[in-house]
């Protein structure tokens, strides 16, 4: 045998152990793990497997969207807190990229005041822990008055310690889910099918707002208006919506923060698209308007989309701080679980399992969506 | 001679040209100019005669807070349990050289002299020791003070250092893991810096707090805060590990086949010639990851540890404090802030700096 052969066997034979191995270590680890839980459940008198699952709850917490009791089963209070999660998550991944895009525009905008003010923002927002805000602006919430201190905004919206009463169209809780699941379907058709951006926006806006209208004219109760308003009557208030103030504490801090981000992600692929594509546009004789909206941000969406999908993962997983400030997201739903039924180990792993599903598929969703939005090279 | 005269215009004034030029260049942008610092001046003027000209400063006077004013007594009053949390009082001076001593070892490796693998290595276990030995006490000669009783900006900057220190090695082992011949060691790189990215960072702590100990022997199982250390190192090192890809990536593939023509082995072809370079080329990115780190910390405070976060709530957890509750988040605001924003800058710095030397 000569000898670079038997070097290269050697270093086969090598390569098969330390691999040969990890696998065994691994075994090892997992079997010690596995003999230990064993062991100390047993010790707890603590049953495993997931039939608790059918088991009535007997607790209650903040926030759900559709209705709940504390006799539920757990699997329907999982479902409400994934229910939260997503809604918190979604809301927040439409508003952050909406401001994100205007203060990203205004920061690479060359007017020396905007460009300024929207770097004050960013430097604020982004160098301070998203949780602390959340903490700080519930503490400032819940240190409004009751209903009759409320802030009046414009008579038709009232924000006080109970909450955010907001105007809104005239159906119930599972009506309100149903709207939002038809407005996404929506969107994400206009996105199969490929139609062009803005329009396709203009679209999903346009018939959003009309399938919200024609379900409150079906659904509304029996002889009232389309709309329901808030008023105070004596010390509370009474139609509209209500918006519990955890949820808009959420809301608000993850878009403040969240939008610092997207906007120097925006801003960043602006400041890419290069020069002359600009100059061509102002020697055709577009307006300022139809260059931001036709050549900058088509072209600046190729380098913003993979960051972008990166920062709506990440406000996904950042609503699992609404346990500091006691929103019921799927976090604070499995958190307080675990503490009522023991079942640790089941409900991490069903915990691990649903946002390793959420990041996929928003991962996959981005995936895609670059590889349609790249240039087509011929 | 004519040629002297030519010299650069100033950057101040080519600033303040293109200022006037695009602030002021026509009515629009003049008025939205206008509008704008007179917004901007407002909102700080207002903020200014809330926190400065109408403020109260000192404990003594707290009863002169009436609400119009910001009521800095308390933290005149209080500093103490928000900067240190429970840690024995006497002993306060020990928290603040420990705390000193982190603040250093994250300065002193600001500074380029100190770019190199060894050097900085040395310089953060000496660090950390430090702050270990002052906060513990006990090896010391020192009134021992375990870790329970650590608390405020203190343990923060513990948390931070630990994680950092502790992550970065294990960051770039799961990076060169990943980067592996052998598919075993590569999937089972890829599946730990995949999961653990996907999973919030509250869930991984909350498993390294309260499930793991499930797992363990009770030998093994070791203190709450290592746990978590380690979970959150887990985390750092999972993120930085996708750093050093990005720099592995950046390397051309001749210079590892150059090493191995010559017949240089495997780990001085990556001490000598590869790591030098991958390290270089991931500063920015890697100097994001540690202020991501430290803005991250705040997250413990979810999982029952008494952060500056947590010691802050305390601090205005009495009757007597609780209505200057915004006073004391500002204060732990603007700790987390300073520190936050100068990394932050630091690494723009860094980054224009780089963008520079490498034409």
């Amino acid at each position: 045998m000569s000898t670079a052969e038997e070097l290269r066997s050697r270093a086969k034979r090598r390569s098969l152990t330390i691999q040969a191995a990890i696998v065994a270590l691994t075994v090892l680890a997992v079997w010690g793990a596995v003999s230990n839980a064993q062991y100390n459940l047993t010790r707890l008198n603590m049953t495993s497997g997931f039939s608790f699952l059918e088991r009535d709850t007997g607790w209650d917490y903040s926030f759900s969207l559709i209705e709940r009791s504390i006799d539920d089963r757990y699997y329907y209070t999982l479902f409400i807190g994934l229910l939260n999660t997503l809604f918190v998550g979604f809301i927040c991944i439409i508003t952050t990229t909406f401001f994100g895009f205007i203060v990203g525009t205004l920061r690479d905008a060359r007017h020396p005041a905007l460009s300024f003010a929207a770097n004050v923002y960013v430097q604020i927002f982004r160098n301070i822990p998203l949780i602390l805000q959340a903490i700080f602006l519930y503490a400032m919430l819940i240190h409004l008055g009751g209903p009759r201190q409320a802030i009046n905004i414009a008579d038709v919206a009232f924000l006080s310690g109970r909450g955010l009463m907001l105007p809104g169209l005239n159906v119930s809780p599972s009506g309100a889910v149903g709207l939002l699941l038809a407005s996404a379907a929506i969107g994400i058709g206009f996105v199969i099918a490929q139609v062009s951006l803005w329009r396709g926006l203009a679209i999903w806006f346009g018939s959003t707002v009309g399938v919200a209208v024609l379900a409150a004219l079906v659904l509304r109760p029996e002889g009232e208006g389309l709309l329901t308003i808030p008023a105070l009557t004596g010390l509370r208030f009474t139609g509209g919506i209500s918006v519990p103030i955890e949820l808009l504490a959420l809301i608000v801090s993850i878009t403040l923060y969240g939008s610092a981000y997207i906007a120097e992600i925006v801003r960043g692929g602006l400041a890419q698209v290069p020069r002359g594509l600009v100059e061509a546009g102002q020697a055709l004789g577009m307006s300022r308007v139809s260059i931001w909206s036709r050549i900058k941000v088509p072209m600046a969406l190729r380098s913003i989309i993979p960051p972008l999908g990166n920062q709506w993962i990440f406000m996904m997983k950042a609503t699992t701080i609404g346990i500091a400030i006691g929103f019921s997201d799927l976090f604070y739903i499995t958190v307080n679980s675990i503490s009522q039924s023991g079942q640790t180990l089941e409900l991490i792993l069903l915990l691990m399992l649903t946002f390793l599903a959420i990041n996929y598929s928003i991962a996959f969703f981005t995936n895609w969506l670059n590889a349609r939005l790249q240039l087509k090279e011929h | 001679m004519a040629i002297t005269d030519i010299t650069p215009p100033s950057q101040f004034t080519e600033a303040r040209k293109r200022f006037v030029r695009h602030g002021f260049g026509s009515p629009q942008a003049s008025f939205i100019s206008v509008l704008v610092f007179a917004v901007l001046a407002y909102i700080a003027w207002k903020f200014l005669g809330w926190a400065v000209f109408r403020a109260v400063w000192s404990k003594e006077n707290a009863d002169l807070c009436d609400g119009h004013g910001a009521c800095w007594s308390v933290i005149d009053a209080r500093h103490r349990l928000i900067l240190f949390g429970t840690y024995p009082y006497d002993e306060h001076w020990r928290s603040t050289l420990a705390a000193i001593a982190i603040v250093v070892t994250v300065l002193l490796s600001c500074l380029p002299a100190m770019w190199n693998a060894t050097r900085l290595a040395v310089l953060w276990i000496v660090g950390f020791a430090a702050y270990y030995l002052l906060m513990e006490g006990s090896l010391l000669g020192l009134q021992q003070v375990t870790t329970d009783g650590w608390g405020g900006l203190s343990l923060t900057l513990f948390l931070f250092a630990a994680v950092v220190l502790l992550g970065m090695p294990m960051g770039l082992g799961l990076a060169l893991m990943r980067r592996s011949q052998m598919p075993v060691v590569r999937w089972f790189a890829v599946i730990i810096i995949d999961t653990i990215r996907s999973l919030p960072l509250v869930t991984t702590l909350f498993t390294a707090a309260v499930v793991v100990p499930l797992f363990l022997p009770t030998w093994l199982e070791g203190d709450k805060i290592w746990r978590v250390i380690f979970g959150f190192a887990l985390f750092f090192a999972a993120y930085q590990a996708e750093v050093f890809r990005g720099g592995f990536q950046a390397i051309p593939k001749g210079q590892f086949e150059a090493g191995k023509a010559l017949g240089i082995s495997y780990w001085c072809i990556l001490g000598r010639i590869v790591l030098p370079q991958v390290f270089r080329h991931v500063l920015p990115s890697t100097i994001n990851m540690v202020v991501v780190t430290f803005k991250e910390t705040a997250i413990v405070t979810i999982i029952g540890f008494f952060d500056i976060l947590a010691s802050g709530k305390t601090a205005f957890g009495t009757a007597e404090w609780a209505p200057y509750y915004i006073e004391v988040f500002l204060f732990v605001a603007a700790i987390y802030w300073i520190f936050i924003f100068s990394l932050g800058q630091y690494g723009e710095y860094l980054k224009g700096r780089m963008a520079i030397s490498e034409h």
